[in-house]
This record gives C-alpha cells, sequence and structure tokens, in this order.
C-alpha cells in the first residue's frame, strides 16, 4: 500500500487559516489502513482544527467527507455537490488523491494533510517499512523476494556492501541489511549459485527515467 | 599489459606493490594537495586521491589527480557510485585519461549520512561491479556503457575494495569472485587488523584460485592512539578491531602510542608479506601522511622499483 503520515498542525493551521470554510476529504484506501487518512483520521483533524479557530476567536467551518478511492475520478466527482460551499480542500489522501482533486476542480485551492511516504507493508501492529520503490522492472524472482531497490540505503545490485554488520545496514542499525536477507532467502531457497550471477546495470527508464509514467492498456481503454 | 600503468606494471613484475592515499583538503588550495602528495614521493607506487570521502564535500579527486600527475607522482583516480551517474562518470574517467591518469578504483562511497550533506540525494545510477564493468568495457572493448563507440578509449586499470571483515562473512569471498567476474584487476582491502580472520578470507579466495586474477594489496592503516583504535572499533562501519589490538595501544603510555601503532603495523606487514595471495600493501595513514616513509622503509619495502623499467624488463621477458 502507499502509507502517509498526517502532516504536523500547525503546517496544516497556516495551509487553511486564510479561509472560512473547508472540505476535509480522508479517502478509504491505503491511508485508512495505515491510520493517516480514514474516516477516523478525518474526524480527529476536525476537532483538532475546529478548537483551534475556536480558541482563536476565528468563525471557521469544516465539512467532513471520506471518499471511497481518491485517486479515481469516479469518486472524486462525489465532491462537486460540495464544493460549492466551501473555500478550500483539504485532503487527507495520498499525494495521488490531491492531484485528483485538483485535477478535477482546478479553480479551488486544495492542501496536502498528509505527507506520502512510501510504497510499503505492515511490519508489526503501528509499524510500516518501505518495499518497492516501482521502478518498473521487477528483479525480486533474481534476489530471492527482497528488493535491492527499495532496501539497499545504495540500491546495490550486486551487494552487500562492506558496512553490513551483524544483519544491520551501516545507515541504520533499526534496519536490516536487504542483502543479508537477499542472502539468507537464496541459502533457504538452495539458489546461492545464484547470488555470483552478477545483475547488470539497470535501465532506469521503466523506474521514471523517461519523465511521468503510464499505462496504457488498449483492451481497457474506451 | 592492459594498461601503461605503473602500478600494474610493478605487479606484473611479481613485485610487493606499496600504495598510500592522500585526501584532498575541504578547499580549493592546490598547494595542501602539492604538500601532502609530496611526501609520498618515492616511497610508493600509486597514491589514491579520494572521492568525497566520509561523505563531505572536497576538492574533487580528478582535480587533485592532476596536480600530482603534474609532480610526477602516480595518482589513483577513486570514484564513487554516491555522486555521479553514469554519465558523469564516463565523462570523468575520459578527462582523467587524457591527463595521463590510468589507474582508478571503483567504489560506492560512504553513505551521505555519515557525512555532512546528509540532507544531499544520493545517486547510486549503477554499482561498483556494474562501475568495474563499465570502465573495463571502456578500455578492452572501447564502448561506452550505452553502447555507443569510443574515439580514443580510456586504458584504465582497474581496481576495487574488499571488506573482508564485514558481514554476512561467508560471502565475501563471492562478493570478491563477483568483481573479478566483472573484470576488476587490483583489489585494496580494508585496514586489517584481525590478521587471523583476514588469512581466513584469504584461504577462501585461494582456494578458488581467484587470487590468480587479481592482484589484492592488503590495507594497512597505522593507529595513533588507543583512543583511535576505540573509535575504529565502535564506530567504524565494516572494521574489526580486536580487544587485544585495543588493549594492547593501551598498555603503553600515552606519549608511546604512536610507535606501538606503527609497530602493529608492521608486524601484520611482516606477517603478510610471504602469504600467497598478498600481492603489495595499501597504507592509508589517515592524517598521518608524513609517516608512510618511515613505515615504508622500517618494513623493508624500500626502494620502490622504477615502474617503468620494471615493466620494460617484464616485456622484454616475455617476449624473449
Amino acid at each position: 500500500m502507499i502509507t502517509a503520515e498526517r502532516k504536523p498542525i500547525e503546517e496544516l493551521i497556516q495551509s487553511v487559516k486564510p479561509y472560512r470554510s473547508i472540505l476535509l476529504a480522508g479517502c478509504n484506501e491505503c491511508v485508512t489502513v495505515c491510520a493517516a487518512g480514514g474516516r477516523k483520521e478525518v474526524g480527529v483533524l476536525a476537532s483538532a482544527l475546529k478548537m483551534h479557530f475556536l480558541k482563536a476567536g476565528k468563525p471557521f467551518e469544516i465539512q467532513e467527507i471520506t471518499l471511497e478511492r481518491q485517486c479515481d475520478p469516479e469518486y472524486v466527482e462525489q465532491l462537486a455537490s460540495n464544493l460549492d460551499q466551501v473555500d478550500a480542500v483539504l485532503s487527507m489522501a495520498c499525494g495521488c488523491g490531491v492531484q485528483e482533486v485538483a485535477r478535477r476542480f482546478h479553480n479551488k485551492p486544495v492542501f496536502p494533510a498528509l505527507n506520502t511516504k512510501f510504497m510499503g507493508a505492515s511490519e508489526r501492529q503501528g509499524v510500516w517499512s518501505e518495499r518497492c520503490q516501482g521502478c518498473g522492472d521487477c528483479v525480486l524472482g533474481y534476489t530471492g523476494g527482497i528488493c535491492p531497490v527499495a532496501r539497499c540505503s545504495k540500491q546495490l545490485f550486486n551487494g552487500p556492501c562492506g558496512g553490513s554488520s551483524n544483519g544491520k545496514c551501516e545507515v541504520d542499525p533499526n534496519v536490516d541489511c536487504a542483502w543479508q536477507l537477499i542472502w539468507d532467502r537464496l541459502k533457504a531457497l538452495g539458489m546461492t549459485e545464484r547470488y555470483e550471477e552478477n545483475l547488470p546495470a539497470k535501465d532506469w527508464r521503466p523506474a521514471g527515467g523517461a519523465g511521468p509514467r503510464r499505462i496504457i492498456r488498449e483492451d481497457m481503454a474506451l | 599489459m592492459k594498461t601503461a600503468s605503473t602500478l600494474e606494471n610493478i605487479l606484473a613484475s611479481g613485485e610487493l606493490a606499496v600504495t598510500s592515499e592522500c585526501g584532498p583538503p575541504r578547499g580549493a588550495l592546490p598547494q595542501k594537495v602539492r604538500e601532502k602528495a609530496e611526501l609520498l614521493r618515492g616511497c610508493v607506487d600509486g597514491v589514491n586521491v579520494t572521492d568525497n570521502q566520509t561523505a563531505m564535500v572536497r576538492m574533487s579527486s580528478l582535480a587533485a589527480c592532476i596536480l600530482l600527475k603534474q609532480m610526477g607522482l602516480n595518482p589513483i583516480l577513486q570514484m564513487v557510485t554516491r555522486d555521479r551517474n553514469r554519465l558523469a562518470m564516463q565523462s570523468d574517467i575520459l578527462g582523467a585519461y587524457s591527463h595521463g591518469i590510468d589507474t582508478m578504483l571503483c567504489l560506492s562511497g560512504d553513505h551521505p549520512r555519515f557525512g555532512d550533506h546528509a540532507m544531499a540525494a544520493t545517486v547510486h545510477d549503477i554499482d561498483s561491479v556494474q562501475m568495474i564493468r563499465m570502465v573495463k568495457d571502456m578500455r578492452d572493448e572501447g564502448l561506452f556503457q550505452g553502447g555507443e563507440k569510443i574515439d580514443g578509449p580510456p586504458k584504465m586499470f582497474i581496481g576495487a575494495a574488499a571488506n573482508p571483515f564485514a558481514d554476512p562473512f561467508e560471502l565475501r569471498v563471492s562478493r570478491l569472485a563477483k568483481k573479478v567476474k566483472a573484470g576488476v584487476d587490483f583489489i585494496q582491502t580494508q585496514c586489517i587488523y584481525n590478521v587471523d580472520k583476514f588469512e581466513k578470507w584469504l584461504q577462501g579466495v585461494r582456494d578458488r584460485g581467484l587470487h590468480q586474477q587479481v592482484h589484492i594489496l592488503a590495507g594497512i592503516t597505522p593507529m595513533k592512539s588507543v583512543g583511535m583504535a576505540r573509535y575504529m572499533k565502535n564506530k567504524v562501519p565494516g572494521m574489526d578491531v580486536p580487544d587485544e589490538v585495543v588493549k594492547r595501544m593501551g598498555g603503553v603510555p600515552k606519549d608511546k602510542q604512536a610507535e606501538e601503532g606503527i609497530k602493529i603495523c608492521l608486524e601484520t606487514i611482516e606477517r603478510l608479506k610471504g602469504v600467497e595471495g598478498v600481492r603489495g600493501f595499501h597504507l592509508m595513514a589517515i592524517e598521518w601522511e608524513q609517516k608512510v616513509p618511515e613505515i615504508v622503509e622500517r618494513a623493508g619495502l624500500l626502494p620502490r622499483p622504477d615502474g617503468l623499467n620494471v615493466g620494460v624488463q617484464n616485456v622484454r621477458g616475455g617476449k624473449s
């Protein structure tokens, strides 16, 4: 999933301060799962903002809504009826959702309430970590199911570097050395000979090196 | 001979090679480079010029290499994958070779987290193994990494690093094998304090015959004090300083510790001199370059052979 964290309340107050009324829009997908921008977080942030502006003696109205998906035009359309009554949108979706709202309603200011972080998985309750950088040419089949692009601090395709120590990365002792993990997996799979196949220099075009990426599915296009 | 590199000539002759390093200054003063490099004249066969080591901005390795070349020394261009993509690397390699710099070292580099620009974006377009391959293809195939022909290919003698002490230990020989497969010519190892572990690694290297495909220079760093020993043990990633070494440094009075550090490194050199697979020494006297001549002399490694003459003799010998 796409993970995110809410921005500090001070920054959000600065964003919406110039307006009298906003629409606070959550998203029911990834950011709900990582507890950053779902229905519950919309409620909590709305209360915090209301309280702040009440204390400050400034009239301020907030409408709350949580869409099924903010990255999907079909659901974003649902905002149309609310938008006439507000001055701005504060989106609690990931950066994709924020941009979809901005694209659809081009004369309404939209502010992000979240910092979008990475594509990751839940390690345990309350902990998410990065797993994929969407590099467009997956090598997981060669690396035992552990990604060197997203999980090695130096993106080594032929690691580990000299800073791997007790299974941890030199950059942060709380981060596993991806190449230690790869090696352990290759051993468990009886595929250690694969380690010595040198992986060639990566073509970064599918990773975004050729400009913003699109997927066009002729079979699905209307 | 693949190149005109003095280091290649000396290694090919069978003599033990000696290299050292010169870290460029944190400023634009050429005199600082010259002063440091001058200390190494006559006692080493090549001088590594580091590339923003510890991820701190310094005078570029290429510029400092040119200064050394102008002094008549043999610079070894260090290049890390951290700061440059493949376009920038290849153009610097062409530029270096155009100035007669014919020996280089391919590294991934210290992560910016350890330096004074932790906010910088890292590049890591290619890794060190891929860089070795790129430089080899530039030299032997006359091709850029992108596949186009080079008009006047750079003939670089290609080095890389190996850390026998990092984890997982069982992978360290295989990792060297990958660099050999990519086409590396010589290796400079991480600083050796745990000589037993180094020899164990080297046994693995010999078992696979890798020592016959690559010249390994053992990395030696003299310690100035017990404080430095503790720092290296606890703070430097990938460094293996056994407790006995720290104890030994701490067991002599403060004013004798520098001499003790030099004794330790001389003992390591002496022990490794005759070991099969060790083809020379890389002396990293960090901010202590003035001690290099003394160490080389006391280690019995002086005088240094004249690289050119050694090479010529070797070539002649081969022909006759």
